[in-house]
């Protein structure tokens, strides 16, 4: 029972990371019909920024928000100087967009800090298991940080007036314009937000897999998983769909598969509800007028 | 003069493919020369559903695999000739890509690649599985032999891998050509252009996108039996999402719905990362990506669109 607990929340740990990497994915997908193959990528450029910092000795939560920061103009930059020129174009060109950033962030990163797999400290301390040794002091510490992130993330879209003009200009871009919203910024600044909080879910998961260039492609699997199990078409259901399938991939992990099919879970997942239900758990079922 | 350019080019180009290499390639450029063919079967199935048909995957090294695969396991295990293998292997994957396809094409948008990314990166833990280890050889993979001239023909037996496998890829291209230029290939990119127009035009869009993505998926698996007859082995970490990746940047740099750009895409896929890979192991990566990135802004068409053009003003002059 101990076993299964401790996978259980295992599970939940690394599920909280899925489940901001597809907010991540969810939002930008919301906003623009575009899913971000290179999401994975570009938090992984993120976590080597922050390791770059705290070898140079910047303490770990300066180094944390300066990275987050950094992040974030580097994605509203992106947005700004590459999709947004591509905003009309079909999707075979974003998909190449997309693909081909994720070929040039993943080389650079082999290029300049090399292929080898590198330890990425963890701000909560090595230590015995906490909670009768169910939650490792990393995942309690991770969970606890990705659940701060969606917390805000939620609070930001609900409480605040950009957070509301964002949703209007997701929702209905022609209507957010007529009423003064400017629409291209906020499609720039929801680009800018996913890449924070992917920037947040890589620094949480490099002390788990350890940090290389190819550390976030499982990440981002699962993420994809995630965001269509829960809907694509709803923010929340992407953190519960990424949550559920960090505790599938664990459950599964550890009893039914093997760890070597571990990744075909995600696949498997991603048929299944394409098969059972298409608009995942929360989605939207759309109808579009003809 | 044009109308003669695209009466005999094709088959010019088909002679001297034919005899140039025959007469002046060494055994490895020949090796490299026919998995130019390979791949460029492979780019031209995935030219059909993403090009013209619209639909775009991420997974086709999925549907190569499963052809090098079908081949490698019939050679080794059932002794089975290799030309025998590539009919079996072209019913396989076609089976194999209407399954996936019917799921994942019932919704448009994005989720094709999804779920064929997914699909991707899945494979070579598929192919290592337990289960099926007897016949894929698990980890190890599987080495077959590669088959020499016929009739006692004055070939070496590269020589004869590589006409073998370019009469195969001349026959498919002649078939996708006369595929995409006739009623189906006119559903097919009205599909792409315009769906609820042509759904209006009675064409039942699911089933003709999952008939076009079982084709496609026909014409990759093709190339990947080639592929595993020219490298006499098969192994799972040889279709790694990479390549996958790889086919989708043939198919964009060549030109999205071209016969030709295949063509194109193949020999770039083939020889560009030999060239990038002397500066250093993440040059092939980069070129890649920024090529990829320029070509969606300033050529979506592709290589074969930059053709068309200076052919063009070539004939006005």
């Amino acid at each position: 029972m101990d076993a299964f607990l401790h996978q259980l929340f295992s599970g939940i740990a690394t599920g909280g990371i899925y489940a901001s990497v597809a907010l991540a994915l969810v939002m930008i997908y919301q906003a623009t019909h575009h899913v971000n193959f290179a999401q994975g990528e570009m938090a992984m450029l993120s976590t080597y920024v922050a390791l770059t910092l705290i070898q140079a000795g910047v303490p770990y939560w300066i180094a944390f928000v300066l990275t987050v920061g950094a992040s974030m103009i580097v994605g509203i930059g992106i947005q700004w100087l590459v999709l947004r020129p591509l905003e009309k174009a079909p999707v075979l060109a974003s998909v190449g967009v997309f693909i081909g950033m994720l070929l040039m962030f993943n080389s650079v990163a082999g290029w300049i800090f090399s292929y080898t797999l590198k330890p990425f400290p963890s701000p909560f301390g090595e230590g015995p298991p906490m909670l009768n040794g169910l939650f490792s002091r990393h995942e309690l510490g991770s969970t606890g940080v990705t659940l701060l992130v969606l917390t805000a993330v939620w609070a930001f879209f609900r409480f605040t007036r950009l957070g509301l003009a964002m949703r209007a200009a997701a929702f209905n871009p022609i209507s957010s314009r007529l009423v003064g919203v400017p629409v291209a910024k906020m499609l720039a600044l929801g680009w800018g937000l996913a890449a924070g909080i992917g920037a947040v879910a890589g620094m949480m998961v490099a002390p788990v897999v350890f940090l290389d260039p190819n550390m976030m492609a499982g990440v981002l699997l699962y993420a994809f998983a995630g965001a269509l199990l829960g809907g694509i078409t709803n923010p929340l259901g992407a953190v519960v769909g990424g949550l559920l399938v960090g505790v599938i991939e664990n459950l599964g992990g550890a009893y039914v598969v093997g760890t070597e099919l571990k990744l075909s879970m995600a696949l498997v997942i991603i048929v299944v509800v394409l098969v059972v239900k298409p608009s995942g758990l929360f989605g939207k079922t759309l109808a579009s007028r003809v | 003069m044009h109308a003669h350019i695209t009466r005999f080019g094709p088959l010019l180009f088909i002679v001297l493919a034919a005899v140039l290499p025959l007469a002046f390639a060494s055994g490895y450029q020949l090796f490299q020369l026919t998995l130019v063919v390979a791949y460029a079967l492979s780019v031209l199935g995935l030219n059909l559903v993403t090009g013209y048909n619209g639909q775009v995957s991420l997974g086709h090294g999925a549907f190569y695999a499963v052809g090098a695969y079908v081949t490698a396991i019939m050679m080794d295990r059932w002794d089975v000739p290799y030309w025998a293998t590539l009919p079996v292997s072209a019913v396989v994957c076609a089976v194999f890509g209407f399954l996936l396809g019917m799921p994942a094409l019932r919704l448009g948008g994005v989720y094709l690649a999804l779920t064929t990314f997914a699909l991707a990166v899945a494979v070579p833990q598929l192919l290592k599985y337990k289960l099926i280890d007897g016949w894929t050889g698990g980890v190890q993979g599987i080495t077959i032999i590669k088959p020499d001239a016929p009739y006692d023909l004055p070939l070496t037996s590269d020589q004869w891998v590589y006409l073998f496998s370019l009469a195969v890829g001349v026959l498919m291209f002649a078939l996708a050509s006369n595929l995409v230029h006739g009623r189906i290939g006119r559903a097919m990119v009205a599909i792409r252009d315009q769906p609820i127009a042509a759904e209006a035009m009675g064409i039942d869009i699911a089933r003709f996108k999952t008939l076009t993505f079982a084709t496609s998926a026909m014409f990759t698996g093709i190339g990947g039996s080639l592929a595993a007859i020219a490298v006499q082995f098969v192994s799972p970490d040889s279709f790694t999402v990479a390549l996958s990746v790889t086919f989708f940047v043939g198919m964009v740099i060549g030109g999205a719905a071209s016969i030709w750009g295949a063509v194109f895409g193949a020999l770039f896929i083939e020889f560009v990362p030999n060239i990038a890979d002397h500066l250093s192991k993440a040059a092939p990566g980069a070129i890649y990506g920024v090529i990829l990135i320029a070509f969606m802004f300033l050529a979506p068409g592709g290589i074969a669109s930059l053709l068309r053009r200076w052919f063009a003003r070539l004939a006005v002059k």
